[in-house]
């Protein structure tokens, strides 16, 4: 009950700031191409529809790309950091030094070298996402209490046993932790690298609409770049609801 | 499950023949945790350890439990050397250890999964277990719907599910508010009446030590030694109500007293 009341509270938020910028736009008489009111926005996004589409077809595919590359590679690399010293001593310092370093001024150096077509943009999607995924994945492997592995050990349980039944388990809230926050990070990713050298995808759309001037269809595809990152991260959360039980209702 | 209907079945013998136990601290630098230590406990008996912390009680547990390795001396259980988890014990630790995301039956069915001895009955087994320690209705509650004393109750369960041999508890009732407490350590000693299990039983409390236990034996300080085995010759079921008003219960809690002032503990 809470918690509608929370989102229908939110809805209505949303709704005040349309209408009153709906309203300013009317009232002031400012021009499309300054400020496009939320209804024109509203009508171009219909409009343009299969264009926007399109555009977001190739957009969504490369931050899924990067996302997907960045967990395929993430999650064996944080066990191997998890389960191995060495690996741990060497690479994890390195890993969250390079944390700190803006992977979008990589963005150049690599249209550089691999063109003009999806490879930068997947590239850099992953290069964005890569490092949240393993932090939060080992992070989520640490935390297991110990008193837990004891436990286990008690029962006889083998080392493919305590990370099966408690290690990742324990882990999920923060791997999930992780990917949302590589997910909305692999959406820059992608739409810089459509900005800095692309022909398609809705950072390229939003730089065509600049050239001509067309403010509405460039505030039409920040909606639907919105709505891609949502998108993605809403399936994350259903996934999540699947197989984790979260933690919030743990306390 | 009823493993004992018969009395006193379950209960293994367990051994401990000059058992030391050495660590080395992180500086490199030798520790002795425990020294020399022998001890028998014939099958179906309470046994309480009470010390003074860090005197090596809980390593003695985890010992018994396979977790870490002896120095010296040998441990046995029904006549088996432990070198590593046996599947005869049983643990119950100070803190539930409940996993968040398991109901109530999933963390008591927990052991039966590692030991890979599932059945179909096993769920039955469950609920007329958490039937026998009062947690009737409550198999598919998680745990953050459980108050700190159920939560124990199915940390117990989740011991005696594996129908062990010998029950290890190590400080089980240490983190619970006085009442509660008070109803589990009456609530354990008519289970282990029902049961029959070996247990080992380290505690803080000199009085529950004496309540529940056959034989409480008392340790030294670090390198911990048992300076005193003391046997309760008190009838059960014992009456907690009037244990403190007993001459003898507390004859034997002034005798373990004494011992704590002459090492400085207390």
């Amino acid at each position: 009950m809470a918690r509608l009341f929370e989102n229908s509270a939110a809805t209505l938020l949303i709704l005040t700031v349309l209408l009153v910028w709906q309203i300013a736009v009317i009232v002031s008489g400012i021009s499309e191409f300054v400020l496009p009111s939320p209804l024109q926005i509203a009508i171009r996004l219909v409009e343009e529809r299969w264009l926007l589409l399109s555009h977001a077809g190739v957009t969504a595919f490369e931050v899924l790309s990067g996302f997907l590359t960045s967990a395929v590679i993430g999650i064996p690399l944080a066990l191997a950091i998890f389960y191995s010293p060495i690996f741990e001593r060497a690479i994890y310092p390195v890993l969250v030094g390079m944390q700190t370093i803006p992977k979008i001024v990589l963005a150049p150096i690599l249209v550089l070298y691999l063109g003009y077509g999806w490879a930068p943009k997947i590239v850099l999607a992953f290069l964005i996402s890569f490092f949240p995924i393993v932090i939060s994945t080992v992070v989520g492997l640490q935390s297991l209490d110990k008193g837990l592995v004891n436990l286990v050990r008690s029962m006889g349980a083998t080392e493919a046993q305590i990370f099966f039944k408690i290690r990742l388990p324990a882990a999920l809230p923060n791997i999930f932790g992780g990917f949302k926050v590589a997910i909305s990070l692999a959406v820059i990713g992608a739409v810089i690298g459509e900005y800095i050298a692309a022909d398609k995808g809705l950072g390229y759309l939003q730089l065509q609409a600049n050239s001509q001037f067309d403010t509405t269809l460039n505030f039409a595809a920040v909606v639907v770049i919105s709505s891609v990152g949502i998108g993605l991260y809403s399936i994350l959360n259903w996934l999540e609801s699947k197989v984790s039980f979260r933690r919030e209702r743990a306390t | 499950m009823s493993p004992n209907k018969a009395g006193g079945a379950i209960g293994a013998a367990v051994t401990l023949a000059n058992v030391s136990k050495t660590y080395a601290t992180r500086e490199g630098l030798p520790v002795q945790a425990l020294d020399a230590i022998n001890l028998e406990m014939t099958p179906g008996s309470f046994v309480a350890c009470v010390g003074p912390s860090g005197c090596g009680k809980s390593t003695m547990l985890s010992l018994l439990a396979g977790l870490i390795p002896s120095s010296e001396g040998e441990i046995r259980i029904d006549g088996e050397v432990v070198c590593k988890a046996h599947p005869k014990v049983g643990v119950v630790f100070q803190s539930d250890l409940l996993l968040y995301w398991r109901t109530v039956l999933g963390n008591v069915l927990l052991p039966l999964e590692i030991k890979k001895q599932r059945t179909e009955a096993s769920h039955d087994q469950v609920l007329e277990l958490l039937k026998q320690v009062g947690l009737e209705g409550f198999a598919d509650k998680y745990p953050s719907e459980l108050s700190g004393g159920m939560r124990q109750r199915v940390a117990l369960s989740r011991a005696l599910i594996q129908e062990p041999g010998l029950l290890l508890m190590d400080e089980p009732f240490a983190a619970l508010d006085a009442l509660t407490r008070e109803k589990l350590i009456v609530d354990l000693e008519a289970m282990w009446l029902r049961l029959g299990n070996t247990v080992l039983f380290i505690t803080h409390g000199i009085d529950e030590a004496v309540f529940l236990a056959d034989r409480v034996v008392v340790m030294s300080p670090r390198p911990g030694k048992i300076v005193l085995d003391l046997k309760i010759e008190i009838s059960r079921p014992r009456k907690w109500g009037s244990a403190h008003e007993d001459p003898l219960f507390l004859g034997y809690v002034r005798q373990i007293r004494k011992i704590f002032e002459a090492q400085g503990v207390l």
